[in-house]
């Protein structure tokens, strides 16, 4: 599939990158037409949080569908999901951040002070170390912030593409933290953290069998490495 | 002359054709279900969309007020009817209020039986018979510290157990949820083990702030709260306000409620509201009141401290939680 580079950049990557959005147009409009349940708070978080597994799974089925469909034009994609799961991560850490842990903080001193930006960083913090499913989530988030950091074409460029490369398959961890923290979250119906569990599983099993089919076929390395005759 | 260097690979060795073709085809397939799994389950979730609330119902009659009403002012109807935990109608909080509208509660019949003189099966309207229905605004607080305000109509429980006459050897309540496949979508899930149990020390079960419940803002309670006969215990946790009872039974033994079984480590026989004994993976010291944004302190015993509190006087809350 040959699509010419223009069309890619100028009209594919808009369209994309507003459909990104959509989700956070959709929550948006909910609140305001109060099509959210009594507890809007909770639907923002949790809402946040799976369109945060959402686009990792995407970003994580780029390669995949490569492989399948052959069109690795796709790939120019990735760097755009892969920010995209980072914006509602860091949404989700907020919102939980002010709904969670600031609505809880004793305002003895007023709402807006010093002391409550400390009691909020302390109440963050305490949570983070107490909860084991807050723990993992906050971890998972962290593990983005590098690959955040590092997508531009000049840190690319900076960390040569190997190093680069490494150092991005960190998103294989957070998306396993991510479904282990949606998975510690749910009272009894582990349905849907399951169903993202089996598919960032197959989709990781996808880089497995990828490198096993690699390392099963005789390599230009292995035939460089025989000895001279 | 062409010097061919030997090769060190073995044609054992070497992949068949075949066979590696086959691992192509077993990553198309693998990496296509995939894609397909992945599809579904990012389009497959129900949209942001608020339920309607449950239509109003019959008005019901003769209601007298309570002392031991809160005075708070009371969440809304909207509130109370399309936020609510009935996993056998499913397990998000909307599915009760769509999934509950053609729920059949008449005629509605509840067994009991166990260690009491009079085991009988009571239609609903001879329960209700001659009992006085009284207004009782309860702080509802849920294990997933949110909490309500809400105006039930009922009855104390008491005022039932005695005309069953419990024997000495009662020392437990013991009360189980209609499971009905055909009407509940729920309960075809492995989510929780079915019928739902819960139960009560007798001695909580005979306490005056004990209900059965009947109504909501003095008309007849709608399926999704629990019709059209569901407990309410205000001083414990939300899941023990057992819905839909159809069975009542008196046991010398501690039953085993469905929570409980579920997760032992994180859900007690007793549940009272306690700020100070944390969920294991939650918080309770604090609530979010449904229409606040600000959180509330929980109170212990969710502020019916002084009613109950003696009932457990030397008892290891962090144990019995």
């Amino acid at each position: 599939m040959r699509i010419p580079d223009r069309v890619v950049r100028f009209l594919f990557k808009p369209i994309v990158f507003a459909a990104s959005l959509g989700p956070l147009a959709w929550i948006v409009w909910a609140a305001l037409t109060g099509n959210l349940s009594p507890n809007p708070l909770s639907d923002i978080t949790n809402e946040t949080g799976v369109w945060t597994l959402r686009f990792l799974c995407i970003t994580l089925a780029i390669t995949p569908l490569r492989i399948i469909t052959g069109w690795n034009a796709a790939i120019r994609f990735r760097r755009m999901t892969g920010l995209f799961a980072f914006f509602y991560g860091t949404l989700h850490f907020l919102i939980y951040a002010i709904a969670d842990r600031f609505a809880g903080l004793d305002f003895t001193n007023g709402m807006f002070t010093l002391a409550t930006a400390r009691n909020l960083a302390a109440s963050v913090g305490e949570d983070i170390y107490k909860r084991p499913f807050i723990t993992v989530g906050f971890t998972a988030w962290c593990t983005m912030l590098p690959l955040a950091f590092t997508s531009t074409a000049g840190m690319i460029r900076r960390l040569g593409g190997r190093r680069w490369n490494l150092l991005h398959r960190l998103v294989y961890l957070t998306a396993t933290l991510g479904v282990v923290h949606y998975y510690w979250l749910v009272k009894a119906d582990v349905r849907r953290p399951v169903t993202y569990g089996i598919v960032v599983g197959v989709l990781l099993a996808v880089r497995v069998v990828r490198a096993w089919q690699r390392s099963g076929t005789p390599s230009m390395a292995a035939a460089r490495r025989a000895p001279a005759p | 002359m062409l010097i061919k260097p030997a090769s060190d690979i073995r044609s054992s060795e070497i992949t068949p054709r075949a066979l590696y073709l086959n691992r192509r085809e077993f990553i198309r397939a693998t990496t296509g279900t995939a894609m397909a799994v992945a599809a579904g389950a990012i389009g497959g979730e129900a949209m942001l969309k608020a339920a309607p609330p449950a239509a109003h119902g019959r008005k019901l009659e003769n209601i007298k007020k309570s002392p031991f009403s809160a005075d708070e002012k009371p969440n809304t109807w909207d509130h109370i009817t399309t936020y609510n935990n009935y996993y056998e109608f499913g397990t998000d909080k909307d599915s009760p209020a769509m999934l509950s509208r053609s729920f059949k509660t008449e005629p509605w019949s509840v067994v009991v039986d166990g260690e009491c003189n009079k085991k009988a099966t009571w239609n609903l309207e001879d329960i209700l018979k001659g009992q006085t229905l009284e207004d009782r605004i309860y702080r509802h607080r849920c294990v997933e510290a949110w909490s309500m305000v809400i105006p039930w109509v009922g009855f104390p429980l008491a005022d039932f157990i005695k005309k069953c006459e419990p024997t000495g050897k009662a020392k437990y309540v013991e009360f189980t949820t209609l499971y009905d496949p055909k009407q509940m979508p729920g309960v075809r899930q492995p989510v929780l083990r079915w019928p739902y149990v819960e139960g009560l020390r007798l001695d909580e079960a005979m306490h005056p702030l004990t209900i059965l419940t009947v109504g909501l803002y003095g008309e007849v309670v709608p399926p999704q709260n629990g019709a059209p006969l569901r407990l309410a215990v205000p001083w414990k946790y939300g899941f023990k306000h057992i819905k839909s009872i159809v069975k009542i039974k008196f046991t010398e033994k501690q039953p085993l409620n469905t929570w409980q079984e579920s997760a032992p480590q994180e859900y007690g026989f007793y549940s009272n509201v306690n700020p100070t004994v944390d969920h294991p993976r939650w918080s309770q010291a604090t609530e979010r009141r449904i229409g606040e944004f600000l959180r509330r302190k929980t109170l212990m015993f969710n502020g019916y401290g002084d009613q109950v509190a003696s009932m457990y006087a030397g008892m290891d809350l962090k144990k019995n939680y």
